[in-house]
């Protein structure tokens, strides 16, 4: 058994204490643990380990699995550059090459003194206000030259995060169009006291009339999901919120958790009202930690004004409480299974279905997982009356639905529709003059060529978890194709063969096209894996990884036959490059000791 | 309820099933092979390496997760479907690092012996090279990660027979790896001994004992002269 | 197995990069089939008639992975002169025994050969002559197209037989089980 120094272990004894010592709340300890010790030596994973009287090797598989977790020092400033696409196209290479510069860092390797370290993360969910960052996973955006000089300077004067000014840090709401949800006023326990006056049963029937779906995605009835839950046999039930927004160019959830909390928290209460749970969580991504501690106090309110707690509203037995749970980095995290893995404090690998978490969730317990979005509307629902919502949208998408848009508009930010607005308007609100693509429901969504604009963002026409990123005719939709590919090659949990293996094959091939390597070989493989990794993986991961890529690929041809220049196969990689080695430790540089790249002369 | 008969169609022939079983389980059980590694009769379900993949009702999906339904139309050996499989197969062999002519499980290996099977002529993919820890520190076996496919039976073995939890997955993507549960992470310093059940469970030749590498001549090895899918039904599943 | 001539002789190159020569070995392991392989092909650069270098040929067996510059010449020498470029067993396949060396950094390697090895040289060799190693050993098929591939450390006499008379006879190439072998 390796010793613990006194220090750690006198910080590691009360982190563990607030948790209960409960191994459920491994994650959250770890991340608290690390706040402190700034990262998570072996020293510190054998001692958690020791205190949860757990084996080490499941403390090792938390801290390898979430990418926020360190198991290597990092500098006192760990500095981390959105690397989403839309980051991307509004200059964050150029303004991170230029703070590794002032820095004289390398990418991703801690300063000498131990000050700092400059990497990259995938999307951080600032797109209508980038190119961000985070430090120390507080998100900085609007980034410009100026602001990374200052940054540098306040890093080298080890400035606390605290003394930084104040509007570095501000997160704009940037609400653009708002209408049933974004434009409501909120009224406190409005719509709790609504659901109560129609009792469990009678909101239960609401729901059904109102046909909500889910907006996290799939698109799922949610009066079916809450049905099968409160049907379900469990000694408890859960409510979850899944906030945690991993889809490159998706932001609403940010806002709707920023702005308009209560409605959230009062969804979720409802639902706990009608399937008889009594606990529910927030599962907030990392990225968002700013978040949760004024989402804290709006809990605290809320038990304060009886909206959460026992006997809400004055109703004996409707008890219900939430607690916010944060993610530390891992996109796979949002799926639902993966999610309530993380929430037992496990890496987020998702698990096999059935069953579904309805019938046996978190704890193996009957556990409703719902989007942020999708509680939000609950309280619509709740106030208004199912059939009254179900009125807005289309026959098979009631409602309105907010869409995050970035990239090249004018005014990128939130804008909410009823269902059923066609692409164009949207285009047209946000001022895409000259959009060739939309890329719809991030990396994992579809990308719709302008012939496609006319198409309705319905459940039956064009389904979206809520976002747009639009690309405008100076751009190059190969850099947005590799983009997604590194994003799913560092995203996959690496459960299953064709995921873990095959993300990283299509990673690599389009590198090799990307270099100028590429022939119609590479674009026949991408195919063949695109087929192989969306049929036969484990989750929704690895089921659309390939999605948006396979959309450039068939829709936009030029894109890629631009870039396969070459007649024939050759090498993923510079031959002469491959040889520079040898020749560096053998002092050689005569003509046998290169080699042309390409056939022979 | 009653009046349907426990059965589906594999393939277009009929297997019988009882309630609870897997496709795979029935399948195995009535003397039809589905190629597979991760599974194993005396283990939970896994699902990881999607060898075992089928369609049922044009969806595909794991054979050793999917509980038999009466009635199922499930196609397994077809072309498509051997197809996907080889292509799995490459992805593993790139993956890791398989020099199948030093490895003392070659002629053993099931990972081997459903290339050879499903006529895995090469690798195919770009080779990942990557250079993977080796461990020799325990006085009986050792473990050689270079050729470990993450499919967690040594894992599942060790938590759910031998109650140790010697072994456990870390790492996430290709990150992906072995780790054992000990202070130093090797495995001379942890519960594992020799007559474990986790020391006999792996498909591949990544935990092998000591000091009797190469034991049976080629040509007497388990699948050296008769395929795995017509040696699944009679082999004691061990390695 | 009666193989047909074809009309006209097919011509075959054969050549080892990177190997041990096994595979060659094996090549003449089929015996008295070799007489009637001649009747078949006509070999062009090989070894086995020391031919140095390739002119058009209508098969190419590679044997052995592709290690250093010279390699890659022959390799693509090989694969612009041939029709059909043929992999010939482990190593050629997936790098195998050379490729064993890829876990390490190849100037690292050579610094501890030439130079830290009790009895070495003390220097790492500059000759101009001599090919220089790449940073990693690499299966045929990551530098050229491979048109086809032989498992086997080395494949056996009978598999070399079996897949090259359906080659040449025009049918796809299949091994029996018993010689689909890794090693
Ligand atoms: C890889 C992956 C990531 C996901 N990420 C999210 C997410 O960030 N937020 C979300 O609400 N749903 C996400 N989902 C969908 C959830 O699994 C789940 O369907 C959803 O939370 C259900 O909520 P709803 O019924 O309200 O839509 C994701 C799914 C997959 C496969
Ligand atoms: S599809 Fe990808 S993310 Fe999903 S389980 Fe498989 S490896 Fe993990
Ligand atoms: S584990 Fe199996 S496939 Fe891997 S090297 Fe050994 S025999 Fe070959
Ligand atoms: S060591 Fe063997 S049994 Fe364990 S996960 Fe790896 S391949 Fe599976
Ligand atoms: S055997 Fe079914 S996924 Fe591995």
């Amino acid at each position: 058994m390796t010793e613990t120094s006194e220090t750690t272990d006198s910080i590691l004894a009360p982190i563990i204490a607030h948790y209960g010592g409960d191994p459920g709340n491994l994650l959250q300890i770890l991340r608290d643990a690390q706040e402190a010790l700034d990262w998570l030596s072996p020293e510190t994973q054998g001692a958690v380990a020791r205190r949860l009287d757990i084996p080490v090797t499941r403390v090792a598989a938390v801290v390898r699995f979430y990418t926020h977790l360190y198991d290597t020092p990092r500098g006192k400033y760990r500095v981390l550059f959105s690397h989403n696409i839309t980051d991307r196209m509004a200059g964050s290479p150029a303004l991170m090459a230029h703070m590794l510069k002032r820095l004289k860092l390398k990418r991703g390797v801690v300063s000498d003194d131990g000050l700092v370290s400059v990497g990259k993360t995938s999307c951080t969910g600032m797109c209508d206000q980038g190119p961000a960052l985070l430090v120390n996973n507080r998100a900085i955006t609007r980034l410009t030259p100026r602001r990374i000089d200052e940054i540098c300077d306040l890093i080298r004067a080890r400035a606390p995060l605290a003394n930084w000014p104040a509007h570095y840090f501000r997160v704009e709401d940037n609400i653009e169009r708002a209408d049933m949800l974004l434009g409501s006023a909120y009224a406190p326990g409005e719509a709790l006291r609504a659901a109560i006056a129609c009792g469990p049963t009678g909101m239960m029937a609401e729901m059904r009339k109102s046909n909500l779906r889910g907006r996290g995605g799939a698109g799922f009835t949610t009066a079916v999901k809450w049905e099968a839950c409160r049907d379900a046999k469990g000694d408890e039930r859960y409510i979850v919120c899944n906030a945690d927004e991993g889809e490159p160019g998706t932001f609403k959830d940010r806002v709707l958790m920023q702005s308009f909390s209560e409605r959230v928290f009062e969804g979720m209460a409802i639902a706990g009202y009608v399937t008889g749970a009594r606990k529910g969580f927030v599962y907030l991504r990392g990225e968002y930690s700013y978040l949760r501690a004024p989402l804290e106090a709006k809990l605290s309110e809320m038990r304060r004004n009886r909206l959460l707690g026992m006997s809400i509203c004055g109703v004996p037995g409707f008890d219900f409480d939430i607690v916010i749970h944060m993610g530390a980095g891992a996109y796979v995290c949002g799926e639902e299974t993966a999610l309530i893995e993380s929430l037992e404090g496990k890496p987020g690998l998702p698990r096999i279905r059935p069953p579904f978490p309805v019938i046996c969730g978190y704890n193996n317990q009957p556990t409703v997982v719902n989007n942020v979005e999708t509680l939000c509307k609950v309280t619509e629902v709740a106030i208004h009356g199912g059939l009254a919502y179900a009125g807005t949208g289309t026959r098979q998408s009631a409602g309105t639905k907010i869409i995050s848009v970035s990239g090249d508009v004018e005014r990128p930010g939130l804008y909410e529709y009823p269902f059923g607005v066609r692409v164009s308007q949207v285009l047209d609100d946000a001022g895409a003059y000259d959009a060739v693509a939309v890329q719809i429901s991030g990396a994992a969504g579809q990308c719709l060529t302008p012939q496609e604009f006319g198409r309705r963002i319905a459940f039956e026409d064009v389904p979206t978890s809520g976002s747009f990123m639009v690309f405008g005719n100076t751009r190059d939709l190969f850099e947005a194709a590799l983009n997604y590919s590194h994003f799913f090659e560092h995203e996959s949990c690496g459960f299953c063969t064709p995921c873990r293996v095959g993300t990283a094959l299509v990673a690599r091939i389009m590198e090799k096209i990307h270099s100028g390597h590429g022939a119609r070989y590479e674009f026949n493989e991408l195919t063949r894996l695109h087929q192989l990794i969306s049929t036969s993986s484990h989750c929704g991961l690895g089921a659309t990884a390939t999605n948006a890529l396979q959309d450039i690929m068939t829709k936009f041809p030029t894109v890629f036959d631009r870039r396969l220049i070459k007649r024939d196969f050759e090498p993923g990689f510079d031959l002469d490059a491959a040889l520079a080695r040898a020749r560096e430790v053998s002092n050689r540089d005569d003509a046998n000791a290169h080699l042309a790249e390409g056939v022979d002369a | 309820m009653t009046d349907i008969p426990n059965s589906f169609n594999l393939d277009g022939e009929p297997i019988p099933f009882e309630p609870g079983q897997t496709i795979l389980q029935a399948a195995l059980n009535s003397g039809h092979f589905i190629p597979h590694l991760c599974a194993h009769p005396e283990f939970k379900p896994h699902g990881s390496c999607k060898l075992c993949i089928v369609v049922v009702n044009d969806r595909t999906g794991a054979s050793c997760t999917m509980k038999a339904l009466p009635g199922l139309e499930v196609q397994s050996d077809t072309p498509d479907l051997n197809h996907r499989r080889r292509t799995l197969l490459q992805m593993l062999f790139v993956e890791g690092n398989h020099f199948c002519p030093g490895c003392e499980k070659s002629g053993n290996c099931q990972l081997q012996a459903l290339a050879y099977d499903l006529e895995m002529f090469n690798d195919h993919f770009t080779h990942f090279f990557q250079p993977r820890e080796v461990d020799a520190s325990h006085p009986d076996f050792f473990l050689d990660r270079n050729r470990c496919i993450m499919c967690e039976l040594c894992v599942r073995a060790s938590r759910d027979l031998d109650g140790k939890t010697v072994f456990g997955l870390a790492g996430r993507g290709r990150d992906l790896h072995l780790v054992v549960n000990s202070a130093s992470g090797k495995l001379g310093d942890s519960a594992f001994a020799k007559t474990d059940r986790a020391a006999r469970v792996c498909p591949v030749g990544a935990i092998l004992p000591k000091e009797v590498g190469f034991a049976k001549p080629i040509g007497e090895r388990k699948y050296d002269e008769t395929p795995i899918s017509q040696l699944a039904f009679t082999c004691d599943w061990e390695g | 197995m009666n193989v047909r001539p074809p009309m006209k002789k097919l011509k075959v190159a054969t050549t080892s990069l990177s190997g041990c020569f096994g595979c060659h070995m094996s090549l003449l392991d089929i015996d008295e089939r070799l007489l009637e392989l001649a009747k078949l092909v006509e070999f062009d650069r090989s070894p086995i008639t020391d031919i140095k270098t390739c002119g058009p040929c209508d098969i190419a067996l590679i044997e052995g992975a592709v290690c250093n510059s010279e390699n890659v010449h022959v390799l693509r020498e090989l694969r612009r002169n041939c029709k059909m470029l043929v992999a010939v067993g482990a190593c050629a396949i997936t790098g195998g025994l050379p490729a064993q060396r890829n876990q390490r950094d190849v100037g690292e390697i050579l610094q501890r050969c030439y130079v830290d090895m009790p009895g070495a040289q003390g220097r790492v060799p500059d000759d101009p002559e001599l090919p220089l190693l790449l940073d990693k050993v690499y299966p045929i098929n990551e530098i050229v197209r491979v048109d086809y591939f032989i498992p086997g450390c080395p494949p056996s006499g009978d598999a070399l037989w079996k897949y090259l008379t359906d080659l040449i006879g025009g049918r796809m190439p299949r091994l029996d089980y018993q010689s689909f072998r890794f090693d």
